[in-house]
């Protein structure tokens, strides 16, 4: 069976900027796929490129087998987008703008209006269909768009930062209704920079950083690559920084910890990264014990995607993001996606 | 958010179904996907006009003005002044006629433009139309549609301002001359729509060429009125070729397929002819544009 989508060698750039300079992913049929990244890292030039609105400068681009640069009608048939931004037509109201998007899309006309009304229940979107879209709020525009995306039914379902500027409630709606959608067998492509979201979401991902993927796989693959938990350790509420040196030289004396860093941010708190599946936690109570130091608290965590993409690039995915916002000029970006 | 996402049905609703739609609907066929997307579209543009009236109502209003005041700046000329048998009224009716169906066809582009830039576009974009000719179909027609309405009221207001009413050939044949000059001037529009960065630019290219054309054409004086040199330009300008015919049908009760309807400093045009240069011109423009769309729509 052919992947629902295959990514090879993409690169697009816009002028003389590589938006996109060397990417390659597989989504396989049935899963969600998610790419994580911080903004200005590419997502939305892949995106651009899957959905034939941008034409890459090499590379392939396939759905379901099919290229989207040799047929790109037949990858259109395919494929649903939801946009960023949701771009709506304030005057229409929700079901006018879901009636277009079928004709658009060629439904049977004798189909059009149970598909918009099947597609309006499911969504939850009753008592706003017939009210103008320009009264909505974040998330229910956001429902609308992701009707307007499925009225075809396509195999693919591609989202791009679904749940940016939703309140937590709107993100959790779209959350179960993603995870809904791949039990219905849709397969599902998203992109987005919280952690979380893919985090919780995604059966695989891609990290992109600076039009690159430089990691892919399960999130588990991808955590338990960078290997060892993470262990947070308070002596006391606030440890005297003497105190911690001390335990931070006894427990870097234990095998199984690889590294021991005194956070002085956080309350002169100790970050430890030991390997995995040792029983760690009652072995450092026990030889703290020992030299009569006390425990605050102790806790274990995996590590996060967030650890993957700080091993891979030197920082955090927030960082890049505050770093990528003060130097992008959007506005020059959207009118050379305009050409 | 007093609903939530219903779990019922859930499953056959979401369910990918690559039969649906275009390609492998064996039903379908790219004339009848063309014909419904084109219609979808036009659509769109009718309930846009429905609930916000206000570019018709003032569309309306506009040429009004043009005739009351125009009418009355002219009203003490000397009779004759305009033709032996012409009064001013009947003089500027038709170059009110076409010159609101001229501005009316060269803002088709801007909303468009709108939607390029608002990202509404990109939902037609992503959409497997069988032809992305079915987004510059719809604006056309409607436009059409909004200049036969204005031309409607214009010959009715001028009707009652004292301009006479042609006979049905005669309103049949200015319907046929408003179609020719709105379709030329609106595929232009549209092509610029595609080709500019944004509307700044758009609005800047209208307001050049708007008021420009009116005065260097037949609208609000004849020929003989001007210099050598606008003359030339106003022979030229494709406006001119629609005003002239439709000032001979309003002169004229008995005009046929042959009557000399416009002299220009070098030969005079029947109305046949005339028609065959806005014929011309549309067919240069509907040329020109081709390489401006194909870049956005290939």
């Amino acid at each position: 069976m052919a992947a629902a989508v295959l990514i090879k060698n993409l690169r697009k750039s816009y002028g003389d900027v590589p938006a996109v300079k060397d990417i390659s992913f597989t989504v396989e049929p049935g899963e969600i796929f998610g790419l994580l990244g911080p903004n200005g890292a590419g997502k939305t030039t892949t995106i651009r490129c899957l959905c034939t609105l941008a034409k890459p400068d090499r590379g392939k681009i396939e759905v379901g087998g099919i290229s989207a640069i040799a047929s790109p009608k037949a990858v259109r048939q395919r494929l649903g987008y939801v946009a960023q931004e949701v771009a709506i037509d304030k005057v229409l109201t929700g079901r006018e703008l879901l009636k277009l998007q079928a004709a658009l899309y060629h439904l049977p006309k004798k189909s059009i209006g149970d598909r918009t009304n099947q597609l309006i229940e499911v969504l939850g979107l009753q008592d706003y269909a017939d009210k103008k879209t320009g009264t909505y709020s974040g998330g229910i525009r956001k429902r609308l768009d992701l009707a307007a995306g499925l009225l075809h039914q396509p195999e693919v379902l591609v989202l791009d930062e679904p749940t940016v500027g939703l309140d937590i409630e709107s993100r959790m709606v779209v959350w179960e209704f993603l995870q809904a959608l791949r039990e219905a067998g849709t397969t599902v492509l998203i992109t987005s920079h919280y952690l979380e979201e893919i985090d919780a979401l995604a059966d695989r991902l891609a990290i992109i950083d600076q039009g690159v993927v430089i990691a892919e796989g399960t999130p588990s693959e991808l955590k338990d690559k960078l290997g060892g938990d993470r262990i947070t350790l308070r002596i006391r509420e606030f440890t005297p920084y003497e105190e911690a040196e001390k335990a931070k030289y006894i427990l870097e004396s234990l095998p199984f910890v690889e590294n021991v860093i005194v956070n002085t941010v956080q309350g002169n708190s100790l970050n430890l990264i030991v390997t995995s599946g040792q029983n760690s936690l009652s072995k450092i109570e026990q030889s703290l014990s020992e030299v009569s130091l006390p425990t605050f608290s102790l806790a274990q965590s995996r590590p996060s995607l967030d650890d993957v993409y700080l091993a891979a690039t030197g920082k955090t995915i927030m960082d890049a993001q505050i770093a990528a916002s003060s130097s992008r000029d959007l506005k020059k970006e959207k009118k050379q996606q305009m050409k | 958010m007093s609903q939530s996402i219903s779990s019922r049905n859930i499953k056959s609703a979401l369910a990918p179904n690559p039969a649906v739609g275009g390609q492998n609907n064996e039903s379908s066929n790219s004339l009848g996907d063309f014909i419904q997307e084109t219609l979808a579209l036009t659509q769109r543009l009718f309930i846009q006009l429905q609930r916000r009236p206000s570019t018709l109502i003032a569309g309306i209003i506009q040429p009004f003005m043009w005739l009351v005041l125009f009418g009355a700046l002219f009203s003490k000329a000397p009779a004759g002044l305009f033709g032996s048998d012409l009064s001013y009224a009947k003089f500027l009716a038709p170059g009110v006629i076409v010159f609101t169906a001229f501005s009316g066809a060269l803002n088709a582009g801007l909303p468009v433009m709108f939607d390029r830039e608002f990202g509404f576009l990109n939902r037609l974009l992503v959409a497997p139309l069988s032809s992305r000719y079915s987004i510059v179909a719809a604006s056309t027609i409607y436009i059409i549609a909004l200049s036969f309405i204005q031309t409607a009221v214009i010959i009715f207001a001028s009707a009652i301002l004292g301009a006479g009413l042609p006979g049905i050939v005669g309103l049949s044949a200015i319907a046929l001359i408003v179609f020719l000059i709105v379709l030329g001037v609106t595929a232009l529009s549209l092509g610029l729509a595609f080709a500019l960065p944004g509307h700044i630019e758009l609005l800047a290219v209208i307001f050049v060429t708007n008021l420009p054309l009116l005065f260097a054409s037949t609208a609000l004086a004849p020929l003989s009125f001007m210099a050598g040199w606008l003359q030339v330009i106003a022979s030229l300008n494709p406006l001119t070729y629609a005003i002239e015919p439709i000032r001979y049908i309003y002169g004229h009760g008995d005009w046929a397929i042959n009557s000399i309807v416009m002299n220009t400093p070098w030969i005079g045009f029947s109305f046949g002819s005339v028609i065959l240069v806005l014929l011309g011109f549309d067919a240069l423009i509907l040329l020109a544009i081709q390489p401006l769309l194909r870049r956005r729509f290939a």
